[in-house]
């Protein structure tokens, strides 16, 4: 039987070489790869271009590489929350390009589904419309958005078994399924990994066939942005 | 003048029962809290969650489980989970039957800015580009004015436009406005104590009324 389980991330973080173009999971600091970014940073790799929703916290997340200043180019939607971010980004030391969540999500998946470009009415009329090709259908707007891909994806689920099905938990699903389609390589860390054949195969939401190596990390920090309680 | 908590009780009025609606971060956030009863809106929260709850008791936190504002927050019973790219299809296929947002600028025609302050704010424009463009059905909760008393109903955005002609409904600390189809704001509602004068005053696009008898908000 397919085994796809990795006892232990480094060896394969560490093939993601200078330059790499890699896919990182996560909404705010939900659902992000927590030991692929420690092994990441552990690496020492340079010049990546990350593709993910936002870029951490200062001491958390992809915050901890930019600290680092392992990451040349950032593609996301939303970078608040970061002031190291901000600094290098305005000193010009961070390439930065800001996308339209919805268009990146969608970006994300059509670079996974094999299709190489689709029009979206998101952004059109504002700077994020600058020199990209626009079409009228039904008398409606729309840009034209090339889709995603790349060397590498690392992301997390909840659990997964030794063919590489994944099974998300909450809202820590977000961009990690579509990133699992989009890459070369995919990486998934999972919280447990069940024996093969426990997982119900009408509730897998990424098919192992997507997924190229699946660890199973130990302590998670899960970190809280906005603790929010009722009293 | 209201309150951003009257703001947010007068934009509840606004929902209707079977209701899905996404709510943006700040002012609208708090609209959750006044949703009138005997009513059932369905919230959407664009990193994936149709039927988000209030927010948990301290036992009940699961990092797993937030909203857009990255907040913890609950499901409600029916809720159910997905990932981004199906979020933004139900909001960009229109499935979403209301979109609250916050606004820093508005503009007679409908034009909306709000998600950059060139040389200080450029946090990224999150899900706001995708909502606008595809909402059927936008209401703005925002201040009239700034700190400094400019007003932020203007003829023109003067920030970078996050979306164009498309907000209907105005709702901030003077008044209820409706974007014109033809352009310029209707004034609809007044807040109490507030004069048709003083709307005037803090509006710098053109604003219309069908009388001089304009009605006050009602609170219940």
């Amino acid at each position: 039987m397919i085994n796809k389980i990795i006892l232990d991330l480094k060896p394969y973080i560490n093939k993601i070489s200078d330059g790499a173009t890699i896919m990182v999971g996560g909404f705010g600091l939900c659902g992000i790869p927590e030991k692929s970014i420690s092994a990441l940073l552990e690496s020492g790799v340079k010049n990546l271009t990350c593709i993910s929703n936002n870029a951490g916290v200062d001491d958390f997340g992809l915050g901890l590489l930019l600290k680092t200043k392992q990451i040349k180019k950032m593609i996301a939607s939303y970078v608040g929350e970061n002031e190291e971010f901000e600094r290098q980004m305005l000193n010009g030391e961070l390439e930065v390009e800001l996308i339209p969540q919805g268009t990146l999500a969608e970006r994300i998946r059509a670079g996974g589904a094999g299709i190489p470009a689709f029009f979206t009415p998101a952004g059109v009329g504002t700077e994020v419309a600058i020199g990209k090709e626009s079409r009228v259908f039904n008398n409606i707007t729309y840009l034209m958005e090339h889709g995603l891909t790349a060397d590498f994806s690392i992301i997390k689920a909840w659990k997964g078994d030794a063919a590489g099905n994944l099974i998300y938990k909450g809202t820590a699903r977000n961009f990690n399924p579509i990133m699992a389609t989009a890459a070369n390589i995919t990486i998934a860390e999972v919280e447990e990994i069940v024996p093969t054949g426990t997982l119900d195969p009408n509730e897998i939401h990424t098919p192992g066939i997507y997924v190229t190596h699946i660890y199973e990390g130990k302590d998670y920090e899960k970190r809280i942005e906005q603790l929010t309680t009722k009293s | 003048m209201l309150t951003k908590f009257q703001i947010a009780q007068r934009i509840a009025q606004e929902l209707k029962d079977g209701y899905y609606v996404n709510l943006g971060i700040g002012i609208p956030t708090l609209v959750a809290n006044y949703i009138p009863h005997g009513i059932n809106v369905i919230l959407q929260s664009e990193n994936g969650l149709l039927g988000m709850g209030e927010f948990p008791l301290s036992e009940d936190v699961d990092a797993d489980l937030i909203n857009a504002g990255k907040q913890t927050v609950t499901m409600q019973k029916g809720a159910a989970l997905f990932n981004s790219a199906e979020s933004f299809a139900m909001i960009r296929s229109g499935k979403i039957n209301l979109t609250v947002l916050g606004a820093m600028e508005v503009s007679e025609n409908g034009d909306i800015a709000n998600w950059k302050v060139p040389g200080k704010m450029v946090k990224g424009m999150g899900g706001a580009m995708d909502l606008v463009a595809s909402a059927k059905n936008i209401i703005v909760a925002m201040q009239h004015t700034s700190k400094d008393g400019k007003s932020k109903l203007l003829k023109e955005c003067s920030l970078p436009i996050t979306g164009l002609n498309c907000v209907k409904k105005i709702i901030t600390d003077l008044a209820v406005l409706q974007v014109l189809p033809t352009g310029g704001f209707e004034l609809l509602e007044r807040a109490p104590g507030v004069s048709v004068a003083d709307i005037l005053a803090a509006t710098e696009g053109s604003l219309m009324f069908k009388s001089d008898d304009i009605p006050e908000m009602c609170f219940i």
